[in-house]
């Protein structure tokens, strides 16, 4: 019940961090990645900010040892790269790119953009059950399935 | 450069490494919103709650930042409808595939330093960047 109740108060402040820095919004993400248009660099301070906050998070972790409501820290281990990430990573960002959308934005932005974001995200749901049909072996079956970050 | 916004876009990004770190400090968990949704997808197990907790989070932060603000954050969708279900497609498939999205492998897996999450964010990047100026330079679309 902890596990659940603190989880919901933290996807609560994930997606007001991605509302207040201008993430959800996928014009200004597009604007970011448009680097040969009118340029908005504002999601690299995003990121920036992001990454050093998690950073030192991540070593609060290990320090501490175990987490407060749970008996361990569940954190993937795996360090090599394989075609699977590889391809994955580029077909993401080929998806990301056309739309300006990522998962947490997309979930974010559900009730105020509704017609737009419940297409995508009932998309990418598609997409993610597509992944579970494929058989694994004919995707490099170097990783376990759902290690997932 | 245009729209540039440094204060809000630190701040907010300190809120999400805010709860990525929370979310490991407590639950012992990382903060991949792919991961957490793909794990809603499976079949039923002790997981399930504290993801569509998480996720129920996601959905309810604008009724959060309403209340904070008093207002709603600007949010345009410029993409059409085919281009929205394609692009969701891509970005649910790629991000089962590659073990992660924008969260787990660029904001959780970076502050890590693990070497696949550094690899998958440069990839990304740079392919939303390289299909960002086709559509807009090149097709024009």
């Amino acid at each position: 019940m902890a596990k659940t109740a603190s989880a919901f108060a933290v996807g609560l402040l994930f997606g007001l961090g991605l509302l207040v820095s201008g993430m959800a919004d996928p014009a200004k993400v597009l604007a970011f990645l448009d680097v040969t248009g009118r340029w908005d660099p504002s999601l690299a301070l995003v990121m920036a900010g992001a990454v050093a906050i998690s950073a030192a998070g991540y070593r609060l972790a290990r320090r501490r040892g175990r987490p407060l409501l749970a008996p361990r820290l569940d954190v993937p281990t795996r360090r090599d790269l394989d075609g699977r990430l590889f391809a994955g990573a580029a077909i993401f960002g080929l998806g990301w790119g056309l739309a300006g959308l990522c998962p947490g934005p997309a979930l974010t932005i559900l009730t105020l953009a509704p017609a737009e974001a419940v297409t995508f995200v009932a998309a990418m749901v598609a997409g993610m059950l597509l992944f579970r049909l494929v058989p694994a072996a004919r995707l490099k079956p170097t990783a376990a399935l759902g290690a997932d970050t | 450069m245009e729209g540039f916004t440094p204060v809000s876009a630190i701040l907010g990004g300190a809120m999400i490494g805010g709860s990525a770190s929370l979310l490991l400090i407590l639950n012992g968990r990382i903060a991949g919103i792919s991961g957490i949704l793909g794990g809603i997808l499976a079949p039923p197990s002790r997981e399930t709650a504290w993801r569509a907790a998480f996720v129920a989070g996601l959905v309810l932060a604008p009724l959060a930042y309403a209340g904070l603000e008093g207002s709603l954050p600007p949010v345009t969708v410029e993409a059409s409808f085919p281009l929205l279900i394609l692009a969701g497609l891509l970005v649910g498939f790629g991000a089962r595939l590659g073990s992660g999205c924008t969260s787990g492998h660029g904001v959780c897996g970076i502050g890590r330093g693990s070497p696949r999450s550094l690899a998958a964010t440069g990839i990304f990047m740079t392919v939303a960047v390289l299909t960002v100026l086709v559509m807009r330079h090149l097709v024009g679309a």
